[in-house]
C-alpha cells in the first residue's frame, strides 16, 4: 500500500512539475504562428503547416539536420547545466557566458601546444577549460561568501572582463598573422568527429550527455550536492545542521564554472578548432539560463529542454528558406521563458498566502 | 443583554486548509469573552475576518443588528471594532502620543496640533486607568507598556469593540494581571473585548464566557464561572489530558555545559548578551526563563556555534569550544531543538528522511566517503518515525507536509537520537497541539533521566515550572539570578523577569 502510493504520488509530483514546461511550449508554438499569420499573410492552417514544416525539416528532418541540431545541443548542455548547478545552490550564475569563454580561450591556448600525444593532449585541454571556469566563477563566489556582495553583479561584470581579455589575446599574443582568430589547434588536441570530419557533431556530445548523469549524481547521491542543495533550500536550517553556507556557495560557483568552461573547452576542440575573435557574447551562456529554468535545474530536464532550444536554433536557417524570420525562433524561446517565469511566480505567490494561512491559522 | 457582535456561518478557506467551518460567534455588550484553541485551530482566521484583514467565503457578519460588510480594517474601525494584534504595530523612534495619534491626527490648520494629540492621550489613559507617558518613545518603554499604546490607540479610534490577540504572550505575570484590572476598567466603560488566547489560567481569571474552537469549529460557548481548567482543556484537544507532567528529584552529575563571562552582539550589532555564566550538569534540566529579546536567541547561537561571542567561554565538558562551527560543536555532543523549526530545524522541501540526517549526514553509516546511503538513510527515518509517533504518510513527504507537532517530534526525534551528552530545547512546543507537548515534555524529562544535561528555553512560564530543576532567568542578556524550581514561585520569577530583585533571606 505505501509503496503504491509513493510511486503514485511520485508520479503525480512529476507530472506537476513537467505540466507547466509544456504548456507553455505549446502556448509559445501558438502564438508564433500567429506571428506567422501576420507575417506570411496566410490562414492558420497553412501558416501552422509552414511553420511546423519548417522547424521540422530544419532540426530533425533530414539527417544533416539531425547532426547540425545535435552541434547546437552540445554547448547548451553544459551551460544549462552549469546554471543548474548554480540554481540549486540558490544562486544566479549570469557568468556562464564568461566562463565558457575563458574555456574557448584556455583550450585554444592549451590546444596549440605541439608535440603531446592525443590521449594526454585532449585531456588537458578539457581540464584547463574545467579549471578556468572554476577560477571565474570562484571569484565573484568567493565575493559573495566573504564580504557578501552579490554574484548576479560581479558574473555579469566578470562576463566583459572574460570578452575583452579573450578577444586581447586573440588579436595580440595568440593572433594567427592576418586573421581575427587565434591559428589552429594542433590535430592531437581535437575531439573526434565520429560521423566524419565534414560532420561537425564529435564526442563532446557524450561527454555533455555524461555530464548529465554525473551532475544527477552529484546533486543527489552525494554530501556535496545534499549541501549544496540544502544551502539553496533554507540556509538558516543547513547553518544549523553544520553546513558551511561560505564554503558551498564558493564551490557551487567553481562547479557551475568548470562545467560552463569545460563547455567552452569542448566548442574549440570539437566545432571551432581555434578561438574567433568576439564581437559580442557567445549567448551559450544565457542560452543555458533559459535551458536550466524551462528544465526546472534538473539534469534530465536540462538535457530535454537543451534538445529543443538546440532544434529550434538550428532550424532557423530553414525557416529563412521558407520566408519566415529567423526571429521567430527567439519569439518561441522568450514566450516559454516568460511562462515559465510567471510559473515561478505563481509558485512563489502560492507559498507566501501557504505561510500566511499556517501563521494566522 | 445586546448582541454587539453576531458572526453567522463563517468559512475561511485557505489553500489545503479550511480554518473556519460555518462558524458561529456572539459577542455581548460589556462582557469579555474568550476565543480558546490550540494554534491553528482558526481563532485568528475568525478575527481577521472580524477586522477586514480576510473576506469570509461565506457566512453573516451582524453589528449592534446590522448585517455589515467589512471589507478593510478601515471599515471595521468606521463600525468600532479595534484589534490588538500579536505583534504589536507601533513606529518605535515616535513618542506614545504620535503613535496613538497616528492616522487619524488632530490638525490645526495643515499642521499636527500636537498639544491637543498629547492632552487627549493623557486624557484617555487617565479615564481608563493607563499609567502611561505621552511622550516617551516607543523604543525606550517596556513591551507590556507598548501593549497598552496599542490599546489606546484602538479606544482613540472609538473602538467599541476591543480584539486582542493572544495578549499576554508577550508579558511577564505582574504585567498579567495589570491587563486583567485594565481589561476590567474597560467593560465597566461599556467595552466589549475578545480575547483570543490558547492559556487556560488566563482564561479563568479574565473572562465572562469562552467560545472553544477547534480545527476551525466551534466546540461550544460556556460560562467561565460554570467550567474548570480541565474541562475547557478536554474540549480544546478533544480528549482528556494530563496538564501535570510526573518527574521524580534530579540527580545531576557532571558539569557538562559551562557558560562563562559571554558577551555577544545581536543581528543589528547591538550588545544582546552582558557577561553570561551558567552551567548545566548531567541528568538535569536548567530552564531559561525571560521576556522575549532578553538575549534568549543569541545565547543559544552562541552556544551552538551559530554566532561568535565578543567575549567569554563556552566549554562542552571541559573542551573548550568557544568560536567553533556548528558542526564541531554537534560533533561535541550537542543536540538543538531550535526555537524556529521552519527557519533552522528543517528544510521544508526536503523529504523528510532527507531531514532526517541534517547535522550528521556526512558520517558513517548515512555516507561513505562523499556516497550517501540512501537506503540507510530512510530505514534510520523510519525508525524515527516509528519512535516519536511522527503522524505521516511516509518517510519520502516533504516536511512541509507535516503538521506543526509532528514536525517538532520529528526534530526533537533527530536530535534526541544524536545521542547527544547535551540538549538544547529552544522553545520545544510552541505553537503545537497538546498532544504534542505532552509527548515532547514526557521525552525530555526521560532523557534526563538517562543522565543528559538539557537546557530548556522558553517563554511560557508554566512550562519552565513544570519542567525545569533549576531555573536561570535571563533579563537583558544577562542570567540575573538561578532559582531552585521546586521553591520557586511564578510570582518571584515575575519580578526577576521585569528586571526586580528578589530580596534574599541570610
Amino acid at each position: 500500500m505505501a509503496n503504491k502510493n509513493t510511486t503514485s504520488s511520485k508520479l503525480r509530483a512529476a507530472l506537476n512539475t513537467l505540466i507547466f514546461p509544456i504548456i507553455s511550449i505549446i502556448i509559445a508554438m501558438f502564438i508564433a504562428v500567429f506571428f506567422v499569420m501576420w507575417a506570411e499573410g496566410e490562414n492558420f492552417f497553412t501558416a501552422t503547416v509552414t511553420l511546423f514544416q519548417a522547424i521540422w525539416e530544419g532540426s530533425f528532418g533530414t539527417s544533416f539536420s539531425i547532426i547540425e541540431t545535435l552541434v547546437f545541443v552540445t554547448p547548451l548542455l553544459f551551460t544549462g547545466l552549469a546554471n543548474a548547478v548554480a540554481f540549486k545552490t540558490g544562486l544566479f550564475n549570469i557568468g556562464v557566458e564568461g566562463q565558457f569563454i575563458m574555456g574557448i580561450f584556455a583550450a585554444a591556448a592549451v590546444g596549440l601546444i605541439p608535440g603531446i600525444p592525443a590521449f594526454i593532449h585532449v585531456p588537458l585541454v578539457l581540464i584547463s577549460g574545467m579549471l578556468i571556469g572554476a577560477l571565474w566563477a570562484a571569484i565573484p563566489g568567493f565575493l559573495k561568501a566573504k564580504v557578501g556582495t552579490n554574484e548576479v553583479i560581479n558574473t555579469i561584470m566578470m562576463n566583459f572582463i572574460a570578452m575583452f581579455f579573450v578577444n586581447y589575446m586573440i588579436m595580440g599574443p595568440l593572433n594567427a598573422p592576418g586573421k581575427a582568430t587565434t591559428p589552429l589547434i594542433q590535430d592531437s588536441a581535437k575531439l573526434w568527429r565520429f560521423l566524419g570530419e565534414t560532420n561537425r557533431v564529435n564526442v563532446g556530445l557524450f561527454i555533455g550527455l555524461l555530464l548529465v548523469a554525473l551532475v544527477y549524481i552529484l546533486l543527489w547521491k552525494t554530501t556535496i550536492g545534499y549541501e549544496l542543495r540544502a544551502v539553496g533550500l533554507n540556509p538558516h536550517a543547513a547553518e544549523y545542521g553544520g553546513i558551511s553556507i561560505k564554503k558551498n556557495i564558493i564551490l557551487a560557483m567553481a562547479i557551475s564554472g568548470a562545467i560552463a568552461g569545460l563547455g567552452g573547452a569542448v566548442h574549440v576542440a570539437g566545432i571551432q578548432y581555434q578561438a574567433i575573435q568576439l564581437f559580442g557574447f557567445t549567448g551559450f551562456g544565457f542560452d543555458g539560463i533559459a535551458v536550466a529554468l524551462l528544465g526546472k535545474s534538473h539534469p534530465v530536464g536540462v538535457l530535454l529542454s537543451a534538445i529543443l532550444f538546440g532544434a529550434l536554433n538550428s532550424s532557423s536557417l530553414n525557416l529563412q528558406l521558407a520566408n519566415i524570420p529567423k526571429d521567430i525562433v527567439y519569439l518561441i524561446q522568450a514566450i516559454i521563458i516568460i511562462f515559465v517565469a510567471a510559473d515561478y511566480i505563481y509558485k512563489w505567490i502560492g507559498e507566501k498566502r501557504k505561510k500566511e494561512a499556517m501563521i494566522n491559522g | 443583554m445586546q448582541k454587539v457582535v453576531e458572526m453567522k456561518g463563517i468559512t475561511k478557506v485557505f489553500p489545503g486548509v479550511k480554518a473556519n467551518d460555518d462558524v458561529n460567534f456572539e459577542l455581548l455588550k460589556g462582557e469579555i469573552h474568550v476565543l480558546l484553541g490550540e494554534n491553528g485551530a482558526g481563532k485568528t482566521t475568525l478575527m481577521n475576518i472580524l477586522y477586514g484583514l480576510y473576506q469570509p467565503d461565506a457566512g453573516e457578519i451582524y453589528v449592534n443588528g446590522q448585517k455589515v460588510n467589512i471589507k478593510s480594517p478601515g471599515d471595521a474601525i468606521k463600525l468600532g471594532i479595534g484589534m490588538v494584534h500579536q505583534h504589536f504595530m507601533l513606529v518605535h523612534n515616535f513618542t506614545v502620543a504620535e503613535n496613538i495619534v497616528l492616522g487619524s491626527e488632530p490638525k490645526k490648520g495643515i499642521k499636527i496640533d500636537m498639544q491637543k494629540a498629547i492632552k487627549d492621550t493623557k486624557e484617555l489613559a487617565d479615564r481608563y486607568g493607563f499609567k502611561i507617558d505621552p511622550n516617551a518613545v516607543i523604543e525606550d518603554i517596556t513591551v507590556g507598556q507598548q501593549q497598552k499604546v496599542e490599546i489606546l490607540k484602538a479606544l482613540y479610534r472609538g473602538a467599541d469593540i476591543l480584539i486582542l490577540d493572544e495578549p499576554t504572550a508577550v508579558l511577564t505575570p505582574q504585567e498579567i494581571e495589570e491587563l486583567g484590572v485594565i481589561l476590567k476598567n474597560l467593560v465597566k466603560e461599556g467595552k466589549s473585548i475578545i480575547l483570543i488566547t490558547h492559556k487556560l489560567k488566563e482564561v479563568m481569571a479574565m473572562s465572562d464566557r469562552v467560545t472553544i474552537v477547534r480545527r476551525g469549529k466551534v466546540i461550544d460557548t460556556v460560562y467561565t464561572k460554570d467550567t474548570n481548567i480541565d474541562e475547557l482543556a478536554e474540549m480544546m484537544v478533544g480528549r482528556k489530558v494530563n496538564l501535570v507532567v510526573q518527574k521524580d528529584e534530579a540527580k545531576p552529575g557532571k558539569v557538562v555545559l559551562k557558560v562563562e563571562n559571554i558577551s555577544a552582539l545581536d543581528h543589528r550589532k547591538l550588545p544582546a548578551l552582558k557577561g553570561v555564566n551558567l552551567e548545566v550538569r548531567a541528568g538535569e534540566i536548567v530552564g531559561i526563563a525571560g521576556v522575549d529579546g532578553n538575549g534568549q536567541t543569541e545565547l543559544i547561537e552562541v552556544i551552538t556555534g551559530l554566532r561568535k561571542p565578543t567575549e567569554g567561554r563556552v566549554y562542552i565538558n571541559d573542551k573548550d569550544v568557544t568560536g567553533k562551527t556548528p558542526r564541531d560543536i554537534i560533533e561535541a555532543g550537542v543536540g538543538h531543538i531550535p526555537e524556529d523549526r521552519h527557519k533552522r530545524g528543517l528544510v521544508l522541501k526536503y523529504s523528510l528522511y532527507e531531514n532526517a540526517v541534517l547535522g550528521n549526514h556526512y558520517k558513517l553509516p548515512f555516507a561513505k566517503g562523499i556516497m550517501m546511503n540512501y537506503n540507510k538513510i530512510k530505514e534510520y527515518a523510519r525508525k524515527l518515525i516509528d519512535e516519536f509517533d511522527v503522524r505521516t504518510p511516509n518517510e519520502e513527504v516533504f516536511a512541509s507536509a507535516l503538521s506543526g507537532g509532528n514536525q517538532q517530534k520529528f526534530i526533537a526525534a533527530r536530535e534526541i537520537n544524536k545521542d547527544p551528552e547535551l540538549i538544547i530545547a529552544a522553545q520545544p512546543t510552541r505553537g503545537i497541539d497538546v498532544g504534542a507537548i505532552e509527548y515532547i515534555h514526557k521525552r525530555l524529562v526521560e532523557e534526563r533521566d538517562k543522565g543528559r544535561a538539557i537546557l530548556l528555553v522558553s517563554l511560557e512560564l508554566d512550562e519552565i515550572l513544570a519542567l525545569s530543576d533549576r531555573i536561570a532567568v535571563i533579563y537583558d542578556g544577562q542570567i540575573v539570578d538561578i532559582l531552585d524550581a521546586k521553591s520557586a514561585t511564578e510570582h518571584e520569577l515575575g519580578i526577576l523577569m521585569a528586571g526586580g530583585t528578589l530580596k534574599k533571606q541570610a
